[in-house]
């Protein structure tokens, strides 16, 4: 018989705050998955919200391939503020 | 090729001096992974076999109160061990391998779950002591350079605290009893000391891991400077509960502000490393027996998945 398949795991702490990946853990279906991420990471209230998802059904980028996947955004200053040289007196800008 | 290896090993050492996480997909050297698959499965293995000592007592905790704090503890252990092998998977081994290494004999767990609980002072004894020594050891393992082993150790720690807490409530509880409830608890203690304090490891002359575990930064105090600080956090509270360590060469020591303390028994501790203490049998059978027992409830589970799965594209 095959394996319980590997989910992740995404909770919402409070609402106004990001679902943020806390873990993975293995589970026959969506429900049993939502359940058991329920009873290992919100034992103490951590969650108002979960999110599960195959593993599988991920994507992720190659960190070997960190110097050319993220070279676009390398050379622009220009899109951070400090890049502008402004007067002293203009304070708040 | 060769020297593409060397670049990486040379950005793999930068990122580890400069105290930055080495990620899953991030290159590491092969040793890296193994020793981190070693660690982190033994560390795994050991909370899901501590549930057993504690879990004997569940059904006979002397209140309610006692009982689902037990419970909670002992859930939390599940829960320790699941957050475990959740980072040590990122390495590339498969929750079965893990449980196989564990069941077969081939993967190790802590030492101090092969001694029996014969009393509920154990209770108190294995929260104030085992615990004890356990958050020491796992505090500064919170910074380790694995990131899914950090983060992990980052809830477990938050965790532990109440499980020493409830010991010790229970060690404070049983010394302001009666005189027999006082003698239970100093033999919890008589018993628990020792494999606690061996607990954090052979001495720093034996350990055949610690350099390389230190340079990685798994590992940033060495077994005798973390047995030390047990030592001292431990004594005063010994003297708060009114018991006695059983060791006649514990004293002060003036000049190292610190105690001194007398030699373990390190023949005992390798017997029962390797497989002669009073309870690997057992331990290794109620795992082995919930895993080959379980498998019928897993097959179903996932037949059913598969079932609904089918009936949903169809």
């Amino acid at each position: 018989m095959k394996n319980w398949p590997l989910w992740e795991v995404f909770v919402r702490s409070k609402n106004g705050l990001e679902h943020r990946h806390c873990g993975s853990l293995h589970a026959s279906d969506a429900t049993m998955a939502l359940e058991n991420a329920r009873d290992v990471y919100t034992r103490r209230m951590e969650g108002v919200s979960i999110w599960v998802v195959p593993s599988s059904a991920i994507t992720a980028s190659n960190p070997d391939n960190n110097g050319e996947f993220f070279e676009p955004a390398k050379d622009k200053a220009y899109r951070h503020p400090t890049f502008y040289e402004l007067p002293e007196e203009l304070k708040h800008m | 090729m060769e020297a593409n290896i060397a670049e990486l090993e040379a950005e793999f050492e930068r990122k580890i001096a400069n105290d930055e996480k080495i990620e899953p997909k991030d290159w590491m050297p092969e040793k890296y992974r193994k020793t981190h698959i070693r660690q982190i499965s033994q560390h795994a293995h050991s909370e899901i076999v501590g549930m057993l000592p504690e879990g004997n007592w569940i059904t006979r905790a002397p209140s309610l109160r006692r009982k689902v704090a037990l419970l909670a503890k002992v859930q939390d252990e599940a829960g320790h061990g699941l957050y475990l092998y959740s980072a040590c998977e990122t390495l590339g081994i498969s929750r079965e391998e893990l449980y196989d290494q564990l069941h077969s004999g081939e993967a190790k767990y802590s030492s101090i779950f092969n001694y029996p609980t014969v009393t509920w002072a154990d209770m108190g004894a294995i929260g104030w002591l085992v615990d004890g020594a356990a958050i020491i050891n796992q505090v500064p393992l919170t910074a380790t350079s694995y990131g899914p082993y950090a983060r992990a150790m980052v809830r477990v720690c938050k965790e532990e605290s109440f499980h020493q807490r409830q010991g010790f409530e229970i060690m404070l509880t049983l010394c302001n009893g009666t005189p027999e409830q006082k003698a239970m608890a100093q033999d919890a203690l008589n018993r628990w000391w020792w494999p606690s304090m061996m607990m954090l490891g052979p001495t720093d002359a034996e350990s055949v891991h610690t350099e390389q575990s230190m340079k990685w930064k798994l590992k940033r105090k060495t077994n005798d400077e973390l047995r030390q600080q047990f030592v001292d956090q431990t004594v005063p509270q010994a003297d708060l509960l009114g018991l006695t360590i059983p060791d006649p060469d514990l004293k002060w020591n003036e000049d190292r502000k610190s105690y001194d303390y007398g030699d373990m028994d390190w023949e005992e501790f390798w017997q029962v490393v390797k497989g002669h203490g009073p309870c690997n049998k057992v331990r290794m059978d109620a795992r082995r027996n919930a895993w080959d027992k379980g498998k019928w409830v897993r097959d179903a589970a996932m037949a059913y998945a598969e079932k609904q799965d089918k009936l949903e594209t169809a």
